[in-house]
């Protein structure tokens, strides 16, 4: 049989990424171009690092064909272990935040120890947790907010990487996002050049030029349209660093890793896997381990970023999670979905919430469009999906 | 009125151009018992389930007719409505209502439209009860505190309940033992006496000709002959004859090659229920495969094949497992797949659809999944270009029919997705291969390459061990055949004895010795 020499992109691959465009662009038309300004650019990311962070664990959840309902809570507890040792026992932001991450990789292998040894069903050990975890927050903190943390701990939900500015047009730029923007431009041109040259070593069809090179420009266009606003506002902020990292760490994990193809087989057929040589057990207890870990990861950002610990702090967090991953396109029956469909859907979430504040919608709207979306979005994957 | 309660004429029903029923006709006298024969997939379960409405009118061709006159059942609610009830070998109970009201599922006792009549329930509950001879049971109690053997005559009220007269039971004494067999064998006289006509489809041929007053054999789809008690020989070996006759056609490959040293021994292999422990699924087996070897394991459906398999296969089936297995001469203890896959064990399951596949993957993922670890990964990052040059190479090697390595296997065939699993466990290099039912479903085309697969790997010095249900398969294929009957050997039979009477006799013989 000859082979094919090339192949034509599949395009729903990026109709998720589509939407959030198509949806950035009708705010922007709505607002008249207030939710592009350089300052909103840069609240988007702040406000909508925890959900991404959190989305991207949830996934991991989500593709075993399960969800974490426990998140907001653990979220909130690692925030109040943060804000007791610093301001009542007055030790360093390290401790702290080596304290959260113990409570939260603690908490996660909870769960994992009631799903995978015992086969408590994920739904309701989660939901334990989510209300134990609330209870011990309210508890340990005796329902008051802790604060305020300190300046160099609130860097990390709220900082800028060092900036060097210079005049430009009616205000700054920064140039360290600029060198940025050119670092990451020539890493995914030379990422693609190198995809290229191995599928023509072993002989496997590549995409017609015309699609690589459109594809490519799109991507380049929206990395140097985030990075010019960002350096028009303060620079690079530091949780996109860490969203940075944790995105492509995880992406990493579930394309390329043995590890991650075990959770997708997993969540394709839990028996096949198993009689593969997968040991499901601990592939979930690993899942909600590394679910916990990611729950500390924002628990820290959010307290860094509100000066402060608050019971209350991150409620409905897991509801935000899960939709995201739905929203982007995984399945509620596990085995499918991607760690970027998840961040596009946890953005374009961000997005609706930030647009319809920015036109002046109240909260109470924003949930009924926000659901209304979810719905919607999951409702036209499955129907397109059956036609096939 | 006719003395035929039933009359099924020229019956023939295809599933997507295979004939399961080739112009079948039986006839069934009132108020006899009647046995239904063949082996597995002969078609006596899809002649009940066209009678019983499960497969719809226009569906078949043929007439049905019932009590002299023809009926087009479109649903079981219409055969049932005339007094026709099937119960099937999976019960269908909810395990935990109680007694009465299993008895009256679906059939509610009701005073008003829709409102439970709960006296009238268990009133009529409690003599439909006293029929099979549960009348002292509980009515209140949850089904699923009783034994299966109870459940099965729970599902005889059930049918009493709704006013039956033609009672058709699909092996009903499968999951029973002997003793419990019997209870329901004289359960089946009793309601005889009473005017109600049974079918029974069994395999347990000293049962049949315990019970029945005449038998029907049905072989590939066919009504072969009707056996009437007092005029026809009526013994094991005559039906057994009927059963299996049949002309043999060159539908397997030669296979030439030299048989080597024994690579795989299992010695004294224990093995219980994994819910129940203190019911033995497999007792004492010992076996061994040779290098180039192709070794047969023949039985019923239930003897154990399967969960003998999975038991070797890294303990993937049963609890309280004892035993050793050997490989190339070694003493190996696989506690887990992972294990098995390490000592160069493969097992590909009989389903593939539940245990074999990820359905929604693709052809590529679904073929590495098993080798990932070992062959296309280093420290754990996965090497998709070897992936997809292997999953290329096997496709060529076995032609699989897909468009691409890396459609989803949903959309592929059975015998090509069967293709895929044996792909998958060779990309594992074993050196001792199980392959349970590895030909079920599948057309004959597929087959013949199938078998070719079996023999290159035979030639290839590798060890294969079959399960298979259809003997023939087995002697087309074998070199030696092992007879599993009930968990136990009952007989090792070499390549020049291999036939179907054998291994039947084999079973028989086994199993005559516990009745």
């Amino acid at each position: 049989m000859d082979q094919k020499k090339t192949e034509n992109i599949d395009m729903k691959q990026y109709g998720m990424v589509l939407a959030l465009i198509a949806v950035f662009l009708i705010f922007a038309a709505m607002t008249g171009g207030k939710n592009m300004s350089p300052t909103n650019i840069n609240n988007l990311i702040m406000q909508n690092s925890y959900v991404v962070i959190l989305a991207v664990g949830m996934l991991l959840c989500v593709l075993t064909g399960n969800v974490d309902l426990g998140v907001g809570s653990i979220v909130a507890l690692c925030g109040a272990v943060v804000g007791i040792i610093i301001v009542d026992y007055k030790m360093s932001m390290w401790a702290a935040i080596l304290a959260a991450l113990v409570v939260g990789t603690l908490s996660g292998m909870f769960v994992g120890f009631f799903v995978s040894k015992l086969s408590i069903p994920p739904f309701i050990v989660t939901l334990a947790s989510m209300l134990i975890g609330r209870g011990l927050t309210y508890t340990l903190l005796r329902a008051q907010t802790k604060g305020p943390l300190p300046v160099s701990y609130n860097f990390i939900g709220a900082g800028f990487l060092p900036t060097m500015k210079i005049p430009f047009g009616t205000g700054t730029m920064d140039l360290v996002s600029i060198g940025v923007a050119v670092v990451a431009s020539v890493l995914i041109i030379l990422t693609e050049l190198k995809n290229i040259r191995t599928k023509k070593k072993y002989g496997f069809p590549n995409n017609p030029m015309w699609q690589i090179i459109l594809k490519e420009c799109m991507i380049l266009m929206v990395v140097w349209f985030f990075f010019y606003k960002l350096s028009r506002y303060n620079g690079i902020p530091f949780v996109l660093v860490i969203m940075g990292i944790l995105v492509a760490v995880y992406h990493f994990i579930t394309s390329r890793t043995v590890a991650g193809r075990q959770i997708y087989a997993l969540g394709g057929n839990a028996k096949a896997a198993r009689l593969s040589g997968i040991n499901t057990k601990k592939v979930f207890f690993w899942v909600y381990t590394n679910m916990g870990i990611l729950c500390a990861v924002a628990g820290i950002v959010l307290s860094a970023r509100n000066g402060s610990a608050t019971p209350k702090a991150g409620d409905q967090f897991e509801m935000d999670a899960i939709a995201s991953c739905y929203i982007g396109g995984a399945a509620t029956t596990g085995g499918v979905g991607t760690i970027i469909g998840a961040v596009v859907g946890a953005f374009i979430m961000g997005i609706l919430n930030n647009g319809m504040s920015l036109y002046g919608w109240s909260t109470d709207i924003q949930k009924i469009v926000k659901g209304a979306v979810l719905l919607g979005a999951v409702t036209i994957d499955l129907i397109s999906k059956r036609k096939k | 009125m006719s003395d035929y309660i039933l009359e099924m004429d020229h019956i023939t029903k295809e599933f997507y151009g295979v004939k399961a029923l080739d112009d079948v006709n039986i006839k069934v006298k009132r108020g006899e018992i009647h046995a239904l024969c063949g082996e597995n997939g002969a078609g006596k379960s899809t002649l009940m389930n066209v009678l019983s409405g499960v497969w719809p009118y226009g569906d078949y061709s043929g007439d049905i007719k019932y009590n002299g006159e023809i009926c087009q059942f479109h649903n079981i609610r219409q055969s049932e409505a005339k007094g026709i009830v099937i119960i099937h070998q999976e019960l269908a109970l909810s395990p935990y209502m109680s007694i009465a009201e299993n008895v009256f599922l679906g059939n509610e006792q009701t005073s008003v439209k829709g409102v439970i009549d709960w006296t009238k329930t268990r009133k009529h509950a409690l003599d439909m009860l006293t029929k099979v001879g549960l009348g002292n049971e509980d009515l209140n109690a949850p089904v699923n505190t009783l034994g299966v053997g109870k459940q099965q005559l729970i599902e005889i009220a059930k049918a009493m309940a709704k006013k039956v007269e033609l009672l058709i039971l699909d092996e009903p004494t499968a999951a029973l033992n002997d003793e419990e067999s019997k209870r329901l064998l004289n359960i089946m006289l009793e309601l005889k006496k009473q005017g109600i006509t049974c079918i029974i489809i069994s395999h347990k041929l000293n049962e049949i000709s315990y019970v029945s007053d005449s038998i029907t054999v049905i072989r590939d789809g066919k009504t072969i002959e009707t056996l009437i008690k007092g005029q026809d020989e009526f013994t094991e070996d005559r039906i057994i004859k009927g059963m299996v006759g049949r002309e043999l056609t060159n539908r397997y490959p030669e296979r030439d090659c030299e048989i080597g040293d024994k690579i795989f021994e299992v010695e004294n292999w224990n093995v219980y229920h994994p819910e129940d422990g203190d019911r033995q699924i497999i007792h004492d087996v010992n076996f061994y495969a040779r290098a180039g070897e192709v070794v047969g394991f023949a039985g019923l459906m239930g003897a154990g094949r399967t969960e003998l398999a999975m038991s070797i296969f890294g303990h993937s089936y049963g609890q309280k497992i004892s035993g050793t297995i050997k490989i190339n001469g070694k003493q190996q203890n696989l506690k887990s797949v992972t294990d098995a896959i390490e000592h160069k064990l493969a097992y590909v399951s009989e389903d593939r659809k539940t245990y074999g596949l990820i359905l929604i993957d693709s052809v590529k993922g679904n073929m590495a999944l098993a080798a990932l670890r070992k062959f296309f990964s280093s420290r754990g990052v996965v090497n998709h270009n070897e992936e997809m040059l292997a999953a290329e190479e096997y496709k060529k090697k076995i032609n699989i029919k897909s468009n691409s390595i890396n459609e989803t296997v949903s959309s592929l065939s059975g015998g090509n997705q069967q293709k895929v699993v044996l792909a998958k466990w060779m990309l594992t290099q074993p050196d001792v291969l199980i392959l349970d039912e590895p030909t079920r479903g599948i057309d004959v085309g597929a087959k013949y390459e199938i078998y070719c697969v079996i023999n290159d790997l035979a030639k290839a010095g590798k060890a294969v061990v079959i399960i298979s249900s259809e003997m023939e398969e087995l002697i087309g294929t074998c070199d030696r055949v092992y007879v599993l009957n009930e968990g136990k050997i009952a007989g090792e039979l070499n390549k020049e004895e291999i036939t179907q009477e054998q291994i039947m006799k084999c079973i028989m013989a086994e199993a005559g010795k516990e009745v």
